[in-house]
């Protein structure tokens, strides 16, 4: 019998789904090989559970969603979390630096119809995932590797070393060093196959921090670049700012008192 | 005086006018010519077609951790050191299949990649370089494990090399006794001068091409010119790295404070390890289709400085930046004799330049030899 596959949505633009919509080399063979029972993304024909897999997209920014995630869980035999959002908490959690009472006020034309979290956390913080797949959006070739391990019954395969291994193997000139321009690719995970850098960009840590990144040693890089340090943690605080590695080392770096006006602006 | 004395006797001369014919010569005889381009912002090898592919009239300025070019004051063709590519780049490809596997019916049946080598003529190779690649000829080739896909490249390669006529602040060759002249491992070897090349010949391949190409007999004066390029490069040459008791001084220090400070500023991006032209890892992984009826086994550059290299059932052999750094420089300047019979570093200086964080294996080498304990090499 074909595995049952459910994908759930919470705080997200949903962007990570369309990626596995957008496999379009792959998509028949997906559904030949997966049981779609619950994507409403794709079809609204909408099975219960339970299910062999969940994807999971998007933070939990709500208590609502916070409960919805313990049925999902409950639900699955295997839950893996797809996008910045489900496993760093995704931009919305620059509010977790902030009062977002504030951003209710500046955004809501009837703030009083609005009940949320003051923060946005990832889905591990909530439920136990069984694999992470990073990336804003994530890499589709990377959610088909994981589907195949799941039909092969074997561990994904997704690398975790940084983006200038990438760079390298397709012959990308390093922008930080023949440049100077700033790029967060030695300390970010590879996965989106080096794009920015190609196109003359500095990485911008779409798919967070690489493992046992050593974060302050690239951030005194950029800041003898002349790179100040709130812009520093600004440009940490992204996609994947509340990774623990960035959110540490923005937190470190703005400890001072441009703090609240770098990260606002 | 009539003629030429010792080394320099029977070398050419080949004007600038007349090079596109080497570029034609190379092509009529099937290779393809991979040498030094401008593209994204630095001196690359890429495949060259015509002499307006050339950097001519650019340089590279070279620091621990930067890398410019600037435009020169005159139109030398080869005037700048080296850059971020490599030759390996070519020789040992990244990716590759090296295997094809596809279930019919109920049977397995298994396929070595279909590889047809390409055929190269690199222009442009320097002495560094020519020594790089034979540290990566014992690696691939010596004794039983040969790589075919690398045999198949090198075998087939022709080498023109171009001997440098200045020095980064990075280059370090004199030390480890590879450069800046070369004086083997080419077929051909070329001095620039302003209106052409003096050219001296390494093999018979190299004087069978050097016999189509319409050079004259190189003048006193153009030998004296070009002996003058060269020793410019030996006397910019500004760094060095003390090899005597390398290996004894690093694997008798592997407790030294030395690699915590080190492991605080590497970022084990493996930038150095990319740009080497000496490493020669890859990871091997099977890359099915989703039916799981077809199977390519690829190979690609990987790094000791991926967390992962040393994953083994059970965790990670080298679980800190402190011992994959210490892993890569012990390697390169140590164990790499025992494995090989040469050090693995030949002096070009590119790790030192592309690491974001400058980090200076020569430094490094200073710091664990300047309060070393007690061993040989130290006084």
């Amino acid at each position: 019998m074909k595995p049952k596959l459910a994908v759930f949505k919470f705080a997200s633009c949903d962007g990570c789904q369309l990626s596995l919509l957008d496999a379009e080399d792959h998509l028949l063979a997906v559904a030949g090989a997966l049981d779609i029972a619950f994507f409403p993304e794709a079809t609204s024909r909408m099975r219960a559970g339970p299910y062999d897999v969940a994807l999971v997209e998007g933070s939990i920014t709500t208590a609502h969603d916070a409960e919805r995630i313990r049925a999902v869980r409950r639900d699955a035999k295997c839950l893996i979390t797809i996008g910045a959002c489900a496993t760093a908490g995704g931009i919305q959690s620059l509010k977790n630096w902030a009062d977002h009472t504030d951003f209710i006020r500046a955004v809501y034309a009837t703030p009083e119809y609005i009940a949320t979290l003051a923060t946005s956390t990832p889905i591990a913080d909530h439920v136990h995932v069984d694999f992470e797949l990073r990336g804003c959006p994530i890499n589709q070739y990377q959610l088909i590797e994981v589907i195949q391990s799941l039909l092969a019954g074997r561990r994904p395969r997704t690398p975790s070393h940084s983006v200038c291994i990438d760079c390298k193997r397709r012959g990308t000139v390093c922008v930080l060093v023949a440049r100077g321009e700033p790029c967060l690719g030695p300390v970010t995970q590879a996965g989106c196959g080096a794009i920015c850098p190609a196109y003359d960009r500095g990485c911008y840590a779409c798919f967070g921090p690489a493992a046992q990144a050593n974060l302050a040693g690239l951030t005194a890089r950029l800041a003898s670049d002349g790179m100040r340090p709130g812009r520093i943690a600004q440009s940490l605080r992204t996609f994947n700012g509340y990774a623990p590695a960035f959110r540490e080392e923005s937190d470190r770096l703005a400890d001072g008192r441009d703090r609240v006006d770098e990260v606002r602006r | 005086m009539n003629g030429h004395s010792g080394a320099d006797a029977g070398q050419r001369f080949l004007h600038k006018d007349r090079f596109p014919c080497l570029l034609e010569q190379l092509e009529a005889m099937g290779y393809s010519v991979i040498g030094p381009t401008l593209d994204q912002h630095a001196i690359v090898y890429d495949r060259i077609r015509s002499v307006d592919d050339l950097p001519r009239g650019w340089t590279d300025e070279q620091q621990p951790g930067s890398y410019r070019v600037r435009r020169r004051t005159d139109d030398a063709w080869f005037g700048y050191v080296v850059g971020p590519h490599s030759w390996k780049g070519y020789l040992f490809p990244t990716p590759v299949v090296i295997a094809r596997a596809a279930r019919e019916g109920g049977d397995w049946e298994f396929k070595e990649a279909d590889d047809a080598p390409p055929k190269f003529a690199f222009l442009g190779v320097r002495a560094c370089e020519i020594a790089a690649i034979r540290v990566q000829d014992r690696v691939f080739l010596a004794e039983s494990y040969v790589d075919p896909i690398y045999e198949g490249r090198r075998t087939r390669a022709l080498i023109v090399a171009v001997n440098c006529e200045q020095a980064a602040s990075t280059c370090f060759c004199p030390s480890m006794g590879t450069g800046p002249r070369c004086t083997s491992g080419f077929d051909l070897a070329l001095t620039e001068l302003s209106d052409g090349f003096v050219v001296e010949v390494g093999t018979a391949e190299g004087a069978a091409l050097l016999a189509t190409l319409d050079s004259s007999e190189a003048s006193i004066s153009q030998l004296r010119a070009a002996q003058a390029a060269r020793r410019s490069a030996s006397e910019q040459i500004e760094r060095s790295l003390d090899t005597r008791g390398l290996r004894d001084l690093l694997m008798d220090n592997l407790e030294h404070p030395r690699w915590d400070e080190t492991a605080s500023r590497c970022l084990s991006c493996a930038n150095c390890t990319m740009v080497c032209p000496t490493c020669f890892c890859g990871s091997v992984e099977e890359v099915s289709d989703l039916a799981g009826g077809r199977v390519e086994r690829r190979r690609r550059w990987d790094s000791c400085f991926n967390i992962d290299f040393s994953y083994m059932n059970g965790g990670h052999v080298r679980d800190s930046i402190r011992s994959r750094y210490r892993q890569w420089l012990t390697h390169k300047l140590a164990s790499w004799n025992d494995q090989f019979g040469t050090s693995g570093c030949v002096g070009c200086g590119r790790c030192i330049t592309w690491c974001p964080s400058g980090i200076d294996l020569t430094e490094e080498v200073l710091a664990i030899r300047g309060d070393a304990p007690v061993s040989e090499g130290s006084s």
